[in-house]
């Protein structure tokens, strides 16, 4: 056993056996952490938008830069700053506006990223070529696949009843979810406990010295 | 008009000049695109300070009422502070906050990360207690769960190799196979849900976020 002098170590590990406490009941060294955790991380974030977003965005091509056209980041901001608008009851309507601006810009970045990544890529990696038919186990493989995606698709299509061979299809994309839902959940529960294995390390070994 | 009408223009016009930039790369809606997305993220920071106020305020209010747990508010302003001024000294000091040697990243990983990860351990007694649930095989849907999940489980540890060494194979297969076909389902099924929503939004059908 060869316990730790490195007080940054002891604050972790006491950090840690603070949030395990919970899993007796919520008490004041849970809190604590929790606390803390959430005071870091928001300190974090902060530093990460300053320093990440709004000095090389904003602040150096306004600053330093030399084109004419860098006067248009003006716009963002004042219409970033009609947030604020939110803090006068009389004017807390302003915000609707980089409100819209927001929505629109998400709403149109969306529309064509998700066309090309979740659906062109995802429909041209379901379809049965010759490639994906090269030997017997890789054939079967790939039409269980794609018999997976749409039987799955035809279970959450509500525009008609599940009856016929629309009811079979659906009832076969039950099975197929439950059977993916299993697997999801299983390799969670691994990674969760993968993760609880990383703490006991670090408590056991980086900390407590006991196993090597 | 100032309430309802600009907003919904904004948002149309922002929406249509976005994806239209999408399919024409050349000056100068190429640069429109570019921008586009600066102005986002310009505005973006601001919704973040408004969320970081917000949480202050909350935290403040706490402190001058002295609610129960007030002193926890306290907890909270100092590792806010910490955070933001070991990150602002690093800045100076080093030039760049993200400096594997300066004091904020120190913070970083000997503070927050282990904080972090033992927070998401801490799942993993929960989602025990879950499976416990979901996994009684009660009918044949949660039968199947059960068996994928058992068979996932196993395969990624060594005794599934112990118990049969083509365990992990096995599992391989139904990651890649088995779970991948009704994902891509999913997916699909989400993809569609958010274009749709999308077209709602710059089309002015759903208005929702204005009320």
């Amino acid at each position: 056993m060869h316990i730790s002098t490195n007080p940054w170590v002891w604050i972790a590990a006491i950090l840690t056996l603070a949030i395990y406490s919970f899993l007796y009941k919520d008490n004041p060294f849970y809190k604590f952490a929790e606390h803390l955790f959430m005071g870091l991380s928001i300190g974090y974030g902060a530093v990460v938008l300053w320093y990440n977003s709004i000095i090389p965005r904003l602040w150096n091509p306004l600053a330093h830069g030399t084109s004419p056209s860098r006067f248009y980041l003006l716009i963002p901001i004042a219409i970033g700053l009609l947030s604020f608008g939110i803090f006068s009851k009389k004017y807390s309507w302003l915000i609707k506006y980089p409100l819209a601006f927001s929505v629109g810009a998400y709403a149109g970045f969306s529309i064509p990223v998700t066309f090309e990544a979740s659906i062109f890529e995802q429909i041209s990696g379901t379809i049965l070529t010759k490639q994906m038919m090269a030997t017997p186990w890789l054939a079967i493989s790939n039409l269980i696949m794609f018999v997976g995606v749409i039987t799955t698709i035809t279970y959450f299509y509500f525009s008609k009843h599940h009856k016929g061979l629309l009811g079979k299809s659906a009832r076969t994309g039950i099975v197929f979810l439950m059977l993916a839902f299993g697997a999801s959940f299983g390799y969670t529960v691994m990674a969760r406990i993968s993760l609880l294995i990383g703490r006991m390390q670090f408590l056991l070994h980086d900390w407590l010295g006991i196993i090597k | 008009m100032l309430k309802k009408q600009i907003p919904l223009a904004i948002t149309f016009i922002t929406g249509v000049i976005i994806v239209i930039t999408f399919f024409i790369p050349h000056p100068p809606f190429g640069r429109l695109q570019q921008d586009a997305l600066t102005w986002y993220s310009v505005i973006f920071g601001f919704t973040m300070l408004l969320g970081v106020d917000s949480l202050v305020r909350f935290h403040y209010r706490k402190l001058r009422r002295r609610e129960k747990g007030w002193w926890f508010s306290i907890i909270f302003y100092g590792g806010f502070l910490l955070s933001f001024i070991t990150g602002v000294v690093s800045e100076v000091r080093f030039g760049d906050a993200f400096n594997i040697n300066s004091s904020f990243m120190y913070f970083y990983n000997t503070i927050l990360i282990p904080l972090q990860s033992t927070m998401f351990a801490l799942l993993a007694f929960f989602i025990a207690s879950a499976s416990y649930r979901a996994f009684r095989a009660r009918n044949i849907d949660a039968t199947f769960l059960l068996v994928t999940a058992v068979i996932v489980m196993l395969g990624r540890v060594p005794v599934g190799y112990m118990l049969w060494h083509k365990l992990p194979n096995l599992t391989s297969w139904i990651l890649n196979v088995l779970q991948l076909g009704p994902m891509r389902g999913i997916m699909i099924g989400i993809a569609l849900g958010t274009v749709a929503m999308s077209l709602r939004l710059i089309l002015g059908i759903e208005r929702t976020y204005l009320s």
